[in-house]
């Protein structure tokens, strides 16, 4: 290989790298400026602000992990959705529908545990749907899912009878509250989707048929893709991945209320996958930017508390950090193209 | 002629990236002439034009002189000062607004702060009375055609005082009678001493119009020639560089193999009208014929790209079942899409995945995993036999020069070892090097005794590279060239294509 194509290989790595890392220095930067900031709170002065910081406790790192895994694994699905140029606002109440299935399907004497495998079919079929009406009748994503958010928001209040579940016994409640080596049980489901649909995306014949639908569609139908199987498997697996965060939520609360479990969490999920850098057009992106995504929302929800700054002003900082970070990547993306 | 000239143009060159678009142009239009301007797809002639109008920098080094002054035009108001208007193929008139609207659209007379409508009207009245045209000021732009649209646009230019007025491609989108007025009025406009630099690709409008043609290949200017030294011959040495028999490639044997792949009644109710062909193994067959003659409808019905109401095919004698692109792949049928960017290639993925999309799924390992090593190996096989041009194959293919682009689509469907290929203008957009390449690799194709069906536009190309042609007339095959033995003419195809033969017959 000449030093040529040697030279051109390393700057396209490098550019792939910068790319996968997006917003990981805004992350790291969040990180540090709500240490010195609880630390300020906490000590009155600037001197030993990062010393008396409870943000980078580890206790209160695993908080900000707990926080993020349910929209970390509703991003992960909508990430799939969105790179093929499609979107899933339906995920918040098919969350509420499979928790609720979840929680009362956990009553059933000697088969609790039943619960979780209930939920993510209910998920996934509510999922299936969806992809079908898009791929078969050609709607929109938008105005199918959009439908499909008022629906199963619907049938999730209906399957309570529009009331609160409970099940003070359950049986999958470790998933909630309990660790595995240290790590809570929610984390180590968040990081497992993640690399899951990391593999789908880059391992597999199907995630090339993915990354190749939502870059042109055309193209793919006449290349032979059964563009219909890749649209019907993402929004398939993004309704998987909405059951399995209802049965997180269900673990958590041993309780599921179909009016107000996963209100508006497909927003977040959106704002995870923004924050992540995956086109909204489709056929650009990576699951690694997502994390991140999620993990800047988590960090500002728990820093800001931490800071003790009031609710209806976590709201105004959240939207405007998400509207300025991804200012600040385009701009940084036009300036390492110029160059 | 001792005049200054009012343009000169001196060691112009303009490079994108690595790519060198323009290599050390030099042009010099004086005033009242037709000065043409030729050069195949990619020459640079729309580069050397947007660098007089504006649209981009040239790079450091060349000069450009208007009335032997030297100048620097960064940026269409500037170039607009110096007198410099462009007509471009797609005209940049606002269809919501009047015409005189349009005509001052950026220089609206003004009185007090308001914009003067009556001084507007009258001043674009007077400008279209001197063009002869048939609508007055006031007329919305949406309303009028292509022909009048583009007087608009040349009033436009008159009005901002032009002297050196560019038209690109004028008369694509005009009727006989339309070009012939246009003509008339750009012979007019030079007699009243604009300079006038006219591009097309039509041989009869050069000859017609121009009295200077200077001629662009692979960004670099072979030269000027006078009205007198004009001809054909002449034209295409100084585009192509070589003389025409040694461009195409068609050293496949003609004597052909059995019949492999057929179609019969083929129809879409719409476009396409019973159609049908027969193609031999090692053949490469044309299929001719006039934009909207159905050609590229035809050739998707075959694929299974659109559905059929009937039809059709046997490939070896055995009767196929097509209903999607994927049944026709599978079944060694390929096509090569007319609009790569938009029907053929995944701009913003790499040169390895483009060429290995098709035949991912054939070589994944258990679970659907893909194979990245056979992956590799691949691409890098196919970037060494097609001659693909790339730094490395991680680029991604958004970046790759047309006639690149073409051969990594062209990889992509060769790597399904297709039986029967159709090449929909394979060579359209494409730099004068890669066609011949292209025309080697049909050619090495047909030997290799796969069927190839070329469907295009470019009479040579058909003429050079096929060995019987199939015209296609209002979506039904009005008559085939070549197939008795005799050399297949230009003249034949295009009397078949237009109706004239039935004419000449009644």
């Amino acid at each position: 290989m000449s030093d040529e194509s040697k030279a051109a290989r390393r700057r396209l790595a490098i550019g792939t790298a910068i790319q996968v890392a997006g917003m990981l220095p805004i992350l790291l930067l969040l990180g540090v400026l709500f240490q010195m900031l609880s630390g300020y709170v906490e000590s009155g002065g600037i001197a030993g602000a990062w010393a008396e910081g409870r943000f980078m406790s580890w206790q209160n790192l695993s908080i900000v992990m707990q926080q993020a895994s349910i929209n970390t694994v509703l991003a992960a699905g909508m990430t799939v959705v969105i790179l093929t140029g499609g979107i899933d606002l339906s995920v918040g109440s098919i969350l509420a529908a499979s928790a609720m299935v979840a929680v009362i399907a956990s009553k059933l004497q000697g088969l609790g545990l039943l619960g979780i495998p209930a939920a993510l079919v209910t998920g996934a079929v509510f999922g299936l749907l969806n992809g079908s009406l898009i791929a078969f009748m050609k709607l929109p994503p938008f105005i199918v899912t959009l439908g499909s958010l008022t629906a199963v928001r619907g049938i999730a209040r209906l399957i309570g009878n529009d009331t609160t579940v409970f099940n003070p016994s359950l049986p999958f409640a470790f998933i909630g509250n309990g660790t595995v080596l240290g790590l809570p049980w929610l984390v180590v489901i968040a990081i497992a989707v993640i690399i899951i649909t990391w593999f789908i995306l880059r391992r597999t014949v199907l995630g090339v048929h993915i990354y190749a639908t939502g870059g042109n569609p055309d193209a793919s139908r006449l290349s032979g893709i059964k563009v219909w199987a890749v649209i019907l498997f993402v929004y398939a697996l993004s309704g998987l991945y909405a059951g399995l965060g209802g049965v997180m939520s269900a673990a958590r609360l041993y309780a599921a209320n179909g009016l107000q479990l996963g209100q508006s969490y497909e927003l977040d999920a959106i704002a995870a996958v923004i924050l992540g850098g995956t086109s909204f057009v489709g056929g650009i992106g990576s699951i690694w930017g997502t994390l991140i995504g999620a993990l800047i929302i988590a960090v500002l929800g728990n820093g800001l508390i931490l800071v003790g700054v009031s609710d209806i002003w976590q709201y105004i900082i959240k939207g405007l950090v998400i509207i300025g970070a991804v200012a600040l990547d385009r701009y940084r993306i036009q300036g390492s193209a110029r160059t | 002629m001792s005049s200054t000239p009012i343009l000169e143009m001196k060691g112009i060159s303009k490079s994108f990236g690595a790519n060198r678009a323009l290599k050390d142009v030099s042009i010099t239009v004086r005033s009242g002439e037709i000065h043409a301007l030729m050069g195949e797809n990619g020459a640079g002639k729309s580069t050397l034009m947007k660098i007089l109008s504006g649209a981009y920098q040239a790079d450091p080094g060349g000069t450009i002189l208007i009335d032997g002054r030297p100048v620097s035009i960064d940026g269409p108001l500037a170039a607009r000062a110096l007198g410099v208007s462009v007509i471009y193929q797609e005209l940049t008139l606002a269809p919501n607004l009047t015409v005189g609207e349009n005509i001052f659209l950026g220089t609206e007379p003004r009185r007090g702060g308001l914009i003067d409508r009556r001084a507007m009207a009258a001043a674009s009245d007077a400008l279209l009375q001197r063009l002869g045209v048939g609508f007055s000021a006031t007329t919305v732009v949406g309303t009028l055609s292509m022909a009048e649209r583009q007087m608009v646009e040349i009033a436009r230019a008159l009005n901002a005082q032009s002297r050196i007025l560019v038209m690109d491609e004028p008369t694509t989108s005009l009727s006989t009678r339309e070009t012939e007025r246009l003509f008339a009025l750009i012979r007019r406009l030079r007699d009243e001493g604009l300079a006038i630099i006219y591009i097309s690709h039509r041989m009869g409008e050069i000859y017609e119009l121009a009295d200077f043609v200077s001629v662009l290949r692979d960004g670099t200017a072979v030269g000027t020639i006078d009205r007198a030294e004009l001809s054909a011959e002449t034209l295409v040495r100084m585009m192509v560089g070589r003389d025409l028999a040694s461009f195409y490639k068609k050293a496949h044997s003609a004597g052909r193999g059995g019949v492999i792949f057929s179609v019969r009644g083929m129809r879409d109710g719409r476009r396409v009208h019973d159609c049908g062909l027969d193609l031999h193994e090692g053949e490469v067959l044309g299929i001719a014929g006039l934009v909207g003659a159905g050609r590229t409808e035809f050739a998707r019905l075959i694929y299974g790209a659109d559905r059929s109401l009937a039809g059709e095919a046997t490939l070896d004698g055995k009767p196929l079942t097509i209903r999607t692109p994927g049944d026709a792949i599978a079944a060694g049928i390929v096509y090569l899409t007319e609009d790569r960017k938009r029907l053929g290639l995944f701009l913003d993925m790499s040169v390895r995945e483009n060429i290995n999309l098709g035949v991912i799924g054939l070589d994944a390992m258990r679970g659907g995993r893909l194979n990245f090593p056979a992956a590799a190996r691949r691409a890098a096989d196919a970037i060494t036999a097609l001659g693909i041009r790339v730094v490395a194959d991680m680029i991604n293919v958004g970046a790759l020069s047309g006639g690149n682009q073409q051969k990594v689509l062209l990889a992509r469907l060769l790597e399904t070892k297709p039986r029967v290929l159709i090449l929909d203008e394979p060579t359209r957009g494409v730099d004068i090097g890669a066609k011949s390449e292209i025309y080697r690799l049909i050619d090495s194709l047909a030997r290799a005794k796969v069927g190839v069906i070329v469907i295009s536009s470019d009479l040579p190309e058909v003429v050079g590279i096929c060995d019987r042609v199939l015209v296609m007339r209002e979506g039904r095959i009005a008559g085939e060239v070549g197939g008795d033995g005799r050399p297949i003419a230009q003249e034949d195809i295009i009397a078949i294509a237009t109706g004239a033969n039935q004419q000449n017959a009644a």
